[in-house]
């Protein structure tokens, strides 16, 4: 009976990693080695199925070092890296590897490979061999659950930037992968464009169950996460659900992040005396909370 | 202004030149210009063109645009012309100086008008009615017997149509940082040439720069999705030959075989030798 329930138990695990260090070495002009810089340092995270995680760090944290680790484009220094059960450093499943954990990068237009959106969310599929008629159906669905499906015939030029990514979104989802990292895919949008994104990964994580990773350095995006990891020079200084994270305030602005503004307004009435409970996340929530109050 | 540049220009319209499979119009193109070059009397040339204007019309094409293409070489006909009226031995038609213009050369000069035009009118046919994508497609599946010869076929093709994606990018992305410059008080427009030319410096290098980048990134989300070079692809959309296509096929060899045979038919050839010694020379 052992045996079984510890296959299920490895499989739930999606993505692990353990004490994951990754060191580069810094060069001057003429490529003489100056120092070693650890971008990465004892980085245990885990990521079970179904799960949307949040990765939080302002820049040169790591975290996008952290994710090119997810999909073997950087490889560990020390400690190992498992997605869907395979260690990244085995060279014959890298393939296997990068197939079962998508990735979506920042800049739009540097993913986006075809000229006309279907044929950009069909080029995983091709590069992996799937016969035509499946990826025709595969390219449908993909689409459709980001909800990009009337512009399909649309270059991608024509697209804003909001739109951009949910087709780059698309183009992973057509792989049929295990889970989604995106590294921050809002970096290069305007707050429109944001929400939309947003949006379109909320919607994959409820809807179609995708275990998502999201990196980014806005708080707001991940308040609807399970769980959030806050790193801060290439260590995870911090972990827990969204409202236990938020509760932290000072923390996390010696972190240099931004609060929510519903959190942020809760903390400073809650020091002013109003008997609010921490870790507030959205508006409504406060005006509930507030309410109460009198 | 440097958006009116347009590469691999392409008609868009219904017609059975668009529909036909890339293949076709790639060999058509091939078969053609060998063709052109192979005759030796007017009655090729004449079928030639009855067949170029045929497609011209089947294309839906407006000749406008197809005369577009000759400006561009306009310079090489005018040069090709005026050395092979000069410099072609033969009897005397005009001299003056120390230049003369042969018989021979006003001949081989119309010739060669004839032979270009109709070799440009003729491909730019096919890039008209052909989507870039289409194009590559074509080329990668019509010259994928080079892989024998270990050839990367499928890698060259995907190089081309990730350079045609990029070209607008590019374009947009040297408009940008022009307007940059130019707000810091760069001058693009006066001096002379070398002036203008190193004022471009500042433009060019954070171009490279950019591009250089921009193909980093690429490069890693190619990866990212498991792009592995050409071989164990699949193709969204395979090029499949149509009835169509294979009529168009039977058409084209049937008008090669015709037209070389009639233009280097030797009764026909001394027939217009002889009248044009008739003539001319008398």
């Amino acid at each position: 009976m052992g045996k079984p329930h510890k296959v299920k138990l490895k499989s739930m695990d999606i993505v692990k990693t353990d004490n994951l260090v990754f060191e580069y070495i810094r060069r001057d002009d003429e490529g003489n080695p100056t120092g070693v810089t650890t971008a990465l340092d004892h980085v245990n995270i885990d990521v079970r199925q179904g799960e949307f995680v949040g990765i939080l760090g302002h820049n040169g944290s790591g975290k996008s070092t952290f994710a090119k680790h997810l999909n073997a484009i950087l490889y560990p220094t020390e400690g190992t890296v498992i997605v869907n059960g395979m260690n990244t450093t085995d060279e014959d499943k890298l393939w296997d590897v990068r197939s079962s954990a998508g990735m979506v990068f920042q800049n739009p237009d540097n993913q986006i490979i075809g000229q006309v959106v279907e044929e950009d969310v069909g080029f995983g599929p091709e590069n992996l061999g799937v016969p035509t008629k499946e990826i025709w159906s595969r390219v449908e669905e993909s689409l459709r659950a980001v909800g990009m499906l009337e512009h399909r015939l649309k270059s991608p030029g024509k697209l804003s930037g909001g739109q951009k990514q949910r087709v780059s979104i698309a183009g992973v989802l057509a792989m049929h992968p295990k889970c989604i990292i995106l590294d921050e895919p809002t970096a290069m949008l305007d707050p429109s464009g944001r929400r939309e994104v947003v949006r379109a990964i909320r919607g994959l994580n409820d809807v179609e169950k995708m275990t998502v990773i999201l990196i980014t350095h806005y708080m707001d995006e991940v308040v609807h996460a399970d769980r959030i990891f806050v790193m801060d020079k290439g260590k995870v200084v911090m972990q827990g659900t969204p409202r236990e994270i938020f509760s932290e305030v000072p923390a996390l602005e010696a972190l240099r992040l931004d609060v929510p503004g519903p959190t942020r307004i809760a903390w400073e009435l809650k020091r002013k005396g109003l008997p609010l409970p921490d870790g507030i996340l959205t508006c409504e929530e406060l005006i509930t909370e507030i309410e109460k109050c009198r | 202004m440097i958006r009116d540049i347009t590469i691999g220009q392409y008609y868009q319209t219904k017609s059975v030149m668009h529909r036909l499979d890339p293949r076709v119009k790639l060999l058509g193109t091939l078969l053609f210009v060998i063709a052109i070059f192979t005759y030796k009397n007017p009655v090729g040339y004449v079928l030639g063109i009855i067949f170029l204007c045929t497609v011209i019309k089947l294309s839906h094409v407006p000749i406008k645009f197809i005369t577009k293409g000759l400006k561009g070489i306009l310079m090489i006909l005018l040069l090709t012309v005026l050395i092979n009226l000069f410099l072609t031995p033969g009897t005397a038609l005009v001299s003056f100086w120390k230049l003369t213009i042969t018989y021979e050369g006003v001949a081989v000069a119309l010739t060669m008008i004839l032979r270009l035009t109709m070799l440009i009118m003729g491909s730019s046919i096919v890039t008209l009615t052909t989507t870039p994508n289409n194009l590559t497609d074509g080329l990668e599946k019509g010259l994928g017997f080079m892989k024998i010869f270990r050839v990367p076929v499928g890698d060259v093709a995907m190089m081309m149509s990730i350079a045609l994606r990029f070209i607008p990018i590019l374009l947009e992305e040297t408009d940008r940082i022009m307007k940059a410059q130019l707000a810091r008080g760069a001058d693009f427009e006066s001096g002379n040439l070398v002036k203008k030319a190193r004022a471009l410096v500042p433009v060019l290098v954070p171009l490279f720069v950019s591009a250089f980048r921009r193909a980093g990134d690429l490069a890693m989300a190619m990866e990212a999705r498991c792009y592995r070079g050409g071989d164990g692809r699949t193709k969204m959309k395979p090029l499949i030959y149509k009835k169509r296509d294979v009529i168009a096929y039977i058409v084209l060899f049937a008008f090669m075989v015709i037209s070389i045979w009639m233009g280097r038919w030797s009764v026909i050839t001394d027939f217009f030798n002889s009248l044009y010694t008739d003539l001319i020379l008398k």
